[in-house]
């Protein structure tokens, strides 16, 4: 029954949300302003865990297919199709959800219950669409971005490996790489990306936004915010896939 | 003018406002007076539609604010000035910024007209040279103080104050107290100014309503406010010795 009854406010609240900004110089400031929080200031963990990941995949996939009778562009060919079909948009939303939800979940929950939103809508400012709007945009046109950036250093990961360990040889993984390369493949990370994007805000600004009481709350609410937003970002992967792949 | 009536507003079935009757007047300090916990803060906010009372109409100058849809609130709104009882300072701006946030939101004044309303506001409540600080930055009275600011800045028809003065010294209280009667009696305003504080009443109580467990109990000025009979106000008027002596 409660399930039901926070999937009624969610959507009741994105009514609110989505409406025309009161002023639009504001608005742009506020989209550039959460571009910067939301995707800039989570380049650095992203790069990290993309070269990391693809080094790693790289080595798991050469030891697990050590078999002569497979190509030897097996290897770079799997480690290519596992970022841009999973790890980059799937795995990255996984963590921007942590990141970046419990980072908004908390601004906007500190700001109810200090009653900056009481104030906001006391002013006659549609609260909800000031805080949430800016945050939606921002991340479905930065997180894109990322999730490129994810795929290329998830690549050069493997590079890394084939070229400094005698994992297996460069011309090899190069090979793979390039192998039979389907643009539909990135069309499909995009599309997943800017979902999760809009599943990460909404759901954070969401229980951001409806936090009551005090500081220990905004604690839980952000908390709600990570786990939700992952829940749903597992569900609509497998949906999503089944629609755009199937 | 500012009507309500009947009104009640329950939390979990338990009635925090019970069919309360009251006006609040055009140019006059309209004061409401109780102890901590008599439901000042929800009464106020029920009025700026804030809480939703489960009974009760609520007329602005004639408007019906209950059936008003929310465009329309959104834009009555827009003529309300607010001072929250913990001041509400938006903390990721600056207090230029706070004060300036309504003019921004909702007039074309340049940036130079601005300033000099946001300069011009922060002197009204005795602050200077604090434009670039943080809310975080500030002493409580200095929030406050921002906050008042804040909520003149656009130059209200309904200024709602809870509070106004706790937390601030004697005598900054008072310079605030006049200030608000200086500026609703100047523009003309409906101010509603929550408050427990006897000197405030004294000083600005043009009118008076006194709340108890959520009823209104008496309604008046301050000048009859010391000879009433009704004996919760009295309770809550002479709480303190030196004022029971002078009785
Ligand atoms: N959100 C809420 N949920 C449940 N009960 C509430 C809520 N807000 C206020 N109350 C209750 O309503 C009553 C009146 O509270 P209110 O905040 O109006 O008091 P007040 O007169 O403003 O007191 P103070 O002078 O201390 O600010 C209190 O008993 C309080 O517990
Ligand atoms: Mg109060």
């Amino acid at each position: 029954m409660k399930f039901f009854f926070h999937i009624g406010r969610y959507f009741d609240l994105l009514g609110k949300v989505l409406s025309v900004p009161e002023k639009f110089s504001i608005f742009r400031k506020q989209v550039i302003v959460e571009i910067d929080n939301l995707g800039i200031d989570s380049l650095g963990i992203v790069a990290i865990i993309s070269v990391f990941i693809g080094a790693v995949a790289t080595i798991q996939t050469a030891f697990n297919t050590d078999h002569p009778l497979l190509p030897d562009y097996a290897v770079g060919f799997a480690t290519r199709q596992m970022l841009i079909l999973e790890f980059s948009p799937t795995m990255i939303a996984l963590i921007l959800a942590g990141k970046v939800g419990s980072r908004i979940a908390s601004e906007i929950g500190s700001m109810r219950v200090t009653e900056q939103i009481d104030a906001l809508e006391a002013m006659g400012v549609n609260s909800a669409s000031y805080l949430i709007l800016p945050k939606i945009i921002a991340a479905v046109f930065i997180n894109p971005f990322l999730v490129i950036i994810s795929i290329f250093l998830g690549l050069c990961g493997g590079w890394l490996v084939s070229k400094f360990t005698d994992v297996l040889p460069i011309s090899h993984y190069m090979s793979g790489i390039l192998l039979e390369f389907s643009q539909y493949d990135i069309t499909y990370a995009l599309i997943k990306t800017v979902v999760f994007a809009f599943l990460i805000t909404t759901i954070s600004g969401y229980f951001g936004y409806y936090t009551k009481g005090g500081a220990l709350d905004v604690g839980n609410s952000s908390t709600k915010a990570v786990v939700f937003s992952s829940i749903f970002i597992i569900f609509f992967n497998l949906v999503l896939t089944q629609i755009l792949l199937a | 003018m500012i009507k309500v009536t009947n009104l009640w507003k329950y939390f979990d079935n338990v009635a925090v406002i019970e069919d309360i009757t009251v006006s609040f007047h055009k140019g006059m300090t309209n004061l409401i007076i109780g102890q901590s916990g008599s439901g000042k803060t929800v009464l106020l906010k029920c009025i700026m539609g804030l809480l939703e009372a489960e009974k009760g109409n609520i007329l602005y100058d004639g408007q019906d604010f209950i059936k008003m849809d929310s465009a329309k609130k959104q834009l009555l709104r827009k003529e309300m000035g607010v001072l929250f009882q913990g001041g509400a300072l938006f903390d990721s701006l600056t207090v230029e910024e706070n004060i300036m946030f309504p003019l921004n939101m909702f007039t074309k004044y340049s940036k130079e007209e601005k300033l000099e309303r946001v300069n011009f506001c922060l002197n009204r409540v005795n602050l200077g040279k604090v434009n670039k600080l943080y809310p975080s930055e500030l002493s409580g009275g200095m929030k406050k103080r921002v906050a008042i600011a804040r909520a003149i800045a656009n130059n209200p028809k309904y200024l709602f104050c809870d509070e106004p003065n706790s937390g601030l010294d004697p005598k900054t209280a008072i310079v605030i107290d006049k200030l608000i009667k200086e500026i609703t009696e100047e523009y003309n305003i409906t101010t509603i100014i929550n408050t427990h504080d006897m000197n405030s009443v004294m000083e600005i109580g043009a009118r008076v309503a006194f709340i108890h467990q959520g009823k209104l109990w008496w309604e008046g000025s301050n000048n009859d406010i010391l000879f009433s009979s009704n004996k919760e106000l009295n309770s809550f008027v002479y709480a303190s010795e030196l004022l029971k002596k002078l009785k």
